[in-house]
């Protein structure tokens, strides 16, 4: 990761001063009531999340965000009916409010048709990058504006998808190249796409052979090891990397009845694919990492680490804020990574700026 | 605890949905005085005790997780210009709350009191009492010059909510003869922790998460129980903090003041309040589950209330009380004063909302002054946008150019400052060049003088010896009479023997104007140079 990032990570509990007494107290206050007003808080104000799913076309992304979300989020492109491959890749953005039980989520999901389709795949990471780094601008921006407004709209992506597709073998380059670049900008979560067509122990096979490569190339996915707080979350995200990443899934948007039961599944000859099914594929598993237990802690990570470094990155590039007494002074800034803003035509306005400074500084 | 909650609280349990939320209940939590509700937190399930199975590596056939459940159709909802979706299922992101609360308890809580009141007035009482605690403070004096503030930081923690606990006291307000500067370091403090938070924020490398946040969220203002009025200083304090931080006014030992006094003083104290203009803490009533209590909260304010760590017999139970000969001055019974009102708003229902406040209301207001005061605008001079860092460029152009500016002129002046040093020096060389021209030329003429005098001692010296040689050779042939008196005068004259020899001759002797022979009138009698330096020696015999 980042080196100028290092743990403690984003919830680690905050350090207690010498100068602070520990004291017992004899009866009951009530402080816990603090709980419920948060939860009243969160309930009333709603909550965001944006998560972006890439891959090459046919792997079955948008039927797997649908079955993610059990709603029809996009109408999902069936082959040969004559939808033209985008001749680049270009990134679209669909925002739904959903709710369950009182909890408001508004949700983006960012499809990216055409990744990884032409002939000549170089570079085609820089517009995904590029995006990614422009909703960080824009958070930046509303964040040191003189007037700010009470809750600044968060756009940033929480999370990153990545269908891996079933070959059966090991990671392409393609994928090694990107996964080692998008995982210093953004939590990745890769998958297994279409897994149906893979057996039990080729499945596993697989997976050790991804998680090889993983480790070879020194690529930290989601859930990251440097981020981990306290034995519990070691233990627990250690079955995650070890043994489950990446998941191998199936997505289904259409019900099917089996042994009397309406269950999402895929049909064919030989048997129905039950997407539900722990045997049968592993996408509860991923449901219920992305949002039963770790929606709350991927955003975190984002707004504490990733959007952090996005931010000291740009601010030494760019010396935007007025200095004060507790400035910290940093050496010119690191080597931009590869994915720097200023590859990428949306940040022209910044492309100025930073060029207008370097000028002046020498 | 991080991701994962402890586990044993929660089992999932095939068939049976999700165990449902606590209900937020004040009337209850009021009748319990020493135990803690029953029914804990809804438990967040860990991801892999959703599965346990599989991780117990027990290959079921069954299917594990979570039961589908029947078609649920929502509502529609229409929301701004989003669309809203109807999910066919459940997904299960109504554990959001959960997994929110969790990282907060896990992180741990944060709040920072400040009182404002006179010595003596009862503050460290009703913190204790407000805790249930005490807090290991002894009596301040009363005889500080200045106001000072004083901050302790405690750590409680019930059940598993760790709350860090700053108290900051007024030392010594009202104390003095001269109360002018008495609010004066309040404001100072209030500040100087906005400032330290801004400072943080404006760091490049920054850390937020991990800050320990030294705003204070809430001032509770202590007002004495005379019965009549607000004081001056009160209104002014309060005047000139409200702007600043969220004030709760209480009413200090309030057992001093009977029930229909109280109301009416209740009464003036507010009206007085509205009309100077002070805003103080209004409890919020936007959301429907606590909109009512506070209103009526709203109406008692402010609260009149006693403190006590002291437990006195009643009935037969053992309660917070103070004892007087006239009775018995319960602290938790809600006849007798508002304690009770004062701890159920101030900690559990409204210490979020007021976190909440002093972030995004009175940290932004002084956020917002103090970057305007720096020069920063968000819309330029043709009301068009403007970013921070097109105003800090600007900026940044200006101050450079007025620094160099500024080094040109220091430029300037050390170079004229240089070249008139320099003339300076030149000139006084010129003047010793020219005084010590002048000195050698003196020097060149009075050597010269001397030279003529030597050479005219030296032809006088000639001359005399020649003279004398003469004179002998004369007194040698004639010899007899003419000589001898002569000579017998000369002998006479040398028998005593005077000779007076010269030993020096002095330079600076310039009254040598006549120029006669000094040996000569020497001899007649020894006459000094008017003290000029000759030395006549005397000498005997020949």
């Amino acid at each position: 990761m980042d080196p100028l990032r290092q743990p403690p990570s984003p919830c680690s509990p905050r350090p207690s001063s010498p100068r602070t007494q520990s004291c017992e107290m004899l009866g009951y206050v009530g402080i816990e009531a603090v709980l419920d007003q948060l939860k009243i808080k969160a309930m009333k104000m709603g909550f965001e999340f944006n998560i972006m799913v890439v891959g090459q076309s046919g792997l079955g992304k948008s039927t797997m965000v649908n079955t993610l979300f059990k709603s029809k989020m996009w109408k999902s492109t069936l082959p040969g009916l004559g939808v033209p491959t985008p001749k680049t890749l270009q990134l679209q953005s669909v925002t739904h409010v959903i709710e369950e039980k009182g909890v408001k989520l508004k949700l983006t999901v960012t499809d990216t048709p055409g990744f990884g389709d032409q002939i000549n795949n170089d570079k085609c990471w820089d517009p995904i990058l590029g995006y990614i780094n422009e909703q960080y601008e824009r958070y930046l921006q509303e964040e040191i504006l003189i007037t700010r407004q009470r809750h600044i709209p968060d756009t940033r992506v929480h999370c990153c998808v990545y269908f891996v597709p079933p070959t059966g073998h090991c990671l392409r380059p393609l994928d090694i190249e990107f996964l080692q670049r998008l995982c210093q900008t953004v939590n990745v979560v890769p998958v297994i796409a279409r897994a149906d067509s893979l057996t039990i122990e080729e499945r596993e096979a697989f997976r050790r052979r991804i998680q090889h490569n993983l480790r070879t190339h020194c690529i930290e996915v989601y859930p990251q090891k440097c981020f981990d707080e306290d034995i519990n979350d070691r233990i627990l995200n250690s079955k995650i990397r070890q043994e489950r990443i990446p998941f191998a899934v199936v997505g289904a948007d259409r019900e099917h009845l089996v042994n009397g039961r309406c269950v999402l599944g895929r049909k064919t000859k030989w048997g129905i694919i039950e997407v539900e099914n722990m045997a049968h594929c592993e996408f509860p598993l991923l449901r219920d990492l992305l949002i039963r237990t770790h929606l709350q802690d991927l955003k975190d990570i984002t707004h504490n680490i990733h959007y952090e470094n996005y931010r000291v990155f740009r601010l030494n590039k760019s010396h935007v804020l007025p200095r004060g007494p507790g400035w910290v002074n940093l050496a010119p800034g690191p080597a931009p990574s590869p994915a720097s803003p200023q590859a990428t035509p949306r940040t022209m306005k910044v492309c100025r700026w930073t060029q207008d400074n370097s000028d002046d500084e020498c | 605890m991080g991701r994962a909650a402890h586990c044993s609280a929660f089992a999932v349990v095939k068939g049976q949905g999700l165990p449902r939320r606590r209900q937020c209940n004040h009337v209850s939590r009021r009748d319990r005085t020493g135990e803690r509700p029953a029914g804990g937190l809804r438990q967040l399930p860990r991801w892999d005790s959703l599965h346990h199975e599989l991780f117990q590596s027990h290959m079921a056939a069954k299917t594990a997780g979570m039961p589908s459940q029947l078609p649920d159709s929502e509502q529609n909802q229409k929301k701004d210009n989003t669309r809203s979706l109807t999910m066919s299922g459940h997904v299960g992101f109504e554990s959001l709350p959960d997994q929110l609360v969790n990282r907060s308890i896990q992180q741990g809580f944060c709040f920072n009191i400040l009182c404002v009141g006179e010595t003596g007035i009862g503050k460290s009482t009703l913190i204790d009492t407000l805790f249930n605690t005490n807090f290991e403070d002894h009596e301040s004096s009363h005889f500080y010059p200045h106001v000072r503030l004083k901050a302790q930081t405690y750590e409680l923690q019930e059940s598993n909510v760790r709350l860090k606990l700053t108290i900051v006291n007024t030392v010594g307000f009202g104390d003095q003869i001269n109360k002018e500067e008495s609010y004066q370091p309040i404001v100072d403090y209030i500040d100087a922790q906005f400032e330290a938070y801004l400072q943080e924020e404006l760091k490049i490398k920054r850390s937020l998460f991990n800050y320990h946040d030294s705003r204070i969220h809430v001032c509770l203002y202590f007002i004495s129980p005379t019965g009549h009025s607000l004081k001056t200083l009160d209104l002014l304090t309060m005047k000139s903090l409200d702007s600043k931080v969220n004030i709760i006014p209480v009413i200090a030992k309030a057992d001093a003041i009977s029930k229909t006094e109280l109301q009416k003083f209740k009464i003036k104290l507010m009206s007085e309040l509205v009309s100077n203009g002070v805003q103080i803490y209004q409890f919020p009533t936007d959301d429907e589950t606590i909109a009512k209590i506070n209103a009526s909260m709203n109406g008692h304010l402010p609260f009149a209330v006693v403190g006590s760590m002291d437990e006195v017999k009643v009935g037969n139970k053992m309660v917070k009380a103070r004892q007087y000969p006239w009775g018995i001055v319960q602290v938790e019974n809600e006849n007798h004063c508002d304690f009770v009102k004062l701890r159920e708003m101030l900690l559990c229902t409204n210490m979020e909302d007021l976190r909440d406040q002093t972030h995004t209301r009175h940290y932004e207001l002084y956020r917002r002054c103090k970057l305007e005061e720096l020069g920063f605008t968000d819309v330029g001079p043709e009301h068009e946008p403007l970013s921070l860092q097109e105003t800090y460029e600007a900026k940044r152009h200006e101050f450079y150019g007025e620094r160099q500016r500024k080094e040109e002129e220091m430029k300037q002046t050390f170079v004229q400052r240089v070249k008139e040093k320099e003339a300076m020096l030149k000139e006084a060389e010129r003047e010793l060049q020219a005084k010590f021209e002048h000195l050698k030329r003196v020097h060149q003429e009075e050597r010269m003088k001397l030279e003529e005098k030597r050479r005219l001692l030296e032809e006088e010296i000639i001359a005399f010896s020649k003279k004398k040689a003469t004179s002998e050779i004369h007194q040698n042939q004639p010899f007899m009479v003419p000589g001898s008196s002569l000579r017998k005068d000369k002998d006479r004259k040398k028998e005593p023997g005077y000779r007076f020899e010269l030993l020096c001759f002095d330079v600076r002797a310039c009254e040598t104007s006549d120029g006669r022979t000094d040996t000569e009138e020497g001899r007649r009698a020894p006459r000094p140079r008017g003290g000029l330096g000759s030395v006549w020696r005397r000498s005997q015999g020949l």
